[in-house]
């Protein structure tokens, strides 16, 4: 992982400290802000799974959300393109916005939402179709223009690096392919309808580590085109990949014992990862808990 | 040195299969007693089939299928007109039930807010509806059909009362089918920007079309075998006409051989065999296509 050097602006001294408090809303030095959160209380209910995150994502970045089961790392990942809809009583306070608008407006289409924020999921979920109709069905059913799916198809294979594999079995069920191959056709098939970002929930973690290389190295290339948001259990994974870190944390509630999440820092990768500003990043980072 | 001993004691003992009841008396007697049950129900349906064969065999010939009942000239009676009417009222029923029920099922599984009592109240009554008696559901039809001066006796009145009859199985089934569908699949399809709707018609739907075959085809061969809806609302036992619309009088094979079977000639009861062969066939056919539609699709999976 490299660290940073000299020539990228970034590294001036005019970069400060972010500490993840409600006063002060986290800048990303020079790196665009795409998706802004600003005092989000994530609930189930009456339950609060999350509290009070603020933090934003950069453009053309990798920001992996890091931290122990259950402290709400998901939960954040799925409000941020309205997927947690799905799930019946949840309901988000403050505001998410992408690129100034907020995401929970009332006047916002969800569904539009989702066609610029795609998502990969943990386990590969291909549809039961062909690796042809896999990819093109994001474009038909958003009303695409596309001069050739052909050739739309091609490009999305190319850029999740499964092009040469599958070339000759396009008209083949999803299902043929392997785990780390389905896992690079749903990449490609998030990519086909030109998401400015893809959130990504622990995209490996069904993986072995020889298919979680090849998505890793597959990010990194793709990061030049989109901004990526990753959650991961795997803090390694974040230390390669990520330019910057959120670390959260679960908190017991007092009364009742139901842990709420908590984002306790966010920086970049290798501040957090050689000298985090709070002593519970120092912990779960050394090992000492999570 | 005890727990050595003990351990040199366990490795020594032999590993039969006996010592946890895979060959004992007990498990050998649960066996026996599955086997009896299936042999009887097997053996049920073998005696009924054999009876019908040898009865109606040597009526099973070209004047069987060509020409209408006769008791006036019992040995060249045949079937026509409830082949016919049989194919032409499950025509209607399958149009009627098939899209309502699946729309129905659709509704309930994908849309509805399954917090709110309505909803709750539909669910609980879709289960009870499944299992009120088929003769309930003509008395429905009739009455409807007073109501908006439709005639009774009709094709597209028999086969309102048998869609009737078989909706609700249509509606669980299709629903159980639903549920089958991965929820994985559904999220990939929203997270790409597709509608709810979209979602539902292109990827859900398809990927239950087996179940939903499945169920609508065994729902189907329930109707094709009813007898008391389509009496009641006045399928005749005498019909000497092919069924020339949806507002034309009809009888089915269920019908037919009710009525041939109770009269005294001997050579109807012996057609009323052969006409049971052939609803017998109608049904093998219906469940074949079923599982034959069940084994394409589900290798997609």
């Amino acid at each position: 992982m490299t660290t940073t050097d000299s020539t990228t602006p970034e590294s001036t001294p005019q970069m400060r400290q972010m500490p993840a408090t409600r006063a002060e809303r986290d800048p990303l030095g020079s790196a665009v802000p795409v998706i802004d959160c600003t005092d989000v209380d994530i609930f189930y209910g009456t339950f609060k799974a999350v509290h009070d995150v603020t933090l934003s994502f950069g453009k053309n970045e990798i920001t992996a959300l890091i931290g122990p089961s259950g402290c709400g790392k998901s939960t954040v990942l799925r409000c941020l393109n309205r997927m947690n809809d799905l799930i019946p009583g949840a309901h988000v306070t403050g505001t998410i916005s992408y690129h100034g608008q907020d995401i929970y407006a009332p006047e916002v289409d969800p569904i539009e939402v989702r066609r610029r924020i795609g998502m990969v999921f943990q386990k590969p979920n291909p549809f039961p179709k062909s690796i042809y109709d896999n990819i093109a069905y994001g474009p038909r059913v958003t009303g695409m223009k596309v001069s050739s799916m052909d050739d739309l198809v091609e490009e999305a294979l190319q850029s999740a690096a499964l092009w040469d594999e599958v070339k000759d079995k396009l008209k083949q069920s999803a299902y043929s392919l392997s785990g780390g191959q389905q896992q690079r056709l749903c990449i490609a098939r998030t990519i086909a309808v030109r998401p400015e970002v893809i959130l990504m929930d622990e995209p490996c973690s069904a993986l072995d580590p020889i298919a979680t290389a090849r998505i890793e190295d597959l990010m990194l290339e793709l990061v030049k085109d989109y901004t990526i948001i990753i959650v991961t259990h795997n803090m390694q994974q974040a230390a390669r990949v990520a330019d910057r870190t959120a670390f959260f944390t679960a908190k017991p509630s007092l009364d009742t014992g139901d842990r709420t999440g908590e984002l306790v820092e966010f920086d970049r990768t290798e501040k957090i990862f050689s000298n985090p500003a709070k002593q519970a990043t120092e912990d779960y980072i050394s090992g000492r808990f999570g | 040195m005890a727990s050595v001993g003990t351990l040199t004691r366990t490795a020594v003992r032999p590993l039969k299969a006996e010592r946890h009841g895979n060959g004992s008396a007990t498990s050998i007697a649960f066996l026996v007693a599955l086997w009896l049950a299936l042999a009887f129900s097997v053996l049920v349906l073998v005696v009924l089939l054999v009876d019908s064969f040898r009865d109606g065999l040597p009526r099973l010939d070209g004047d069987l299928f060509t020409r209408y009942s006769s008791t006036v000239r019992p040995e060249t009676a045949g079937a026509r007109a409830a082949i016919l009417g049989s194919i032409w009222v499950i025509t209607v029923t399958a149009v009627l039930a098939i899209p309502l029920g699946a729309a129905a099922a659709v509704y309930l599984e994908e849309f509805a807010d399954s917090a709110r009592w309505y909803n709750r109240l539909v669910e609980v009554n879709l289960q009870n509806l499944a299992g009120v008696p088929a003769i309930i559901y003509g008395m429905l039809t009739a009455g409807f059909a007073l109501a908006v001066g439709l005639r009774r006796g009709t094709v597209i009145a028999g086969g309102i009362a048998l869609a009737l009859l078989i909706l609700p199985v249509i509606i669980i089934a299709t629903r159980e089918a639903l549920r089958a569908v991965p929820m994985e699949i559904r999220q990939g399809s929203l997270a790409l920007g597709a509608t709810p709707l979209q979602t539902v018609w292109r990827q859900t739907l398809p990927a239950a079309v087996p179940g939903i075959a499945t169920g609508t085809i065994l729902a189907l061969s329930r109707a094709i075998g009813e007898a008391a809806p389509l009496l009641l609302l006045g399928g005749a036992t005498f019909i000497t006409y092919d069924p020339d619309g949806l507002m034309s009088g009809f009888t089915t094979l269920p019908i037919q051989i009710f009525g041939w079977a109770s009269r005294p000639q001997a050579e109807l009861r012996t057609v009323a065999s052969a006409a049971i062969i052939i609803l017998l066939a109608m049904l093998l056919v219906m469940n074949t296509l079923a599982i034959v539609i069940r084994n394409r699709y589900q290798k997609r999976w």
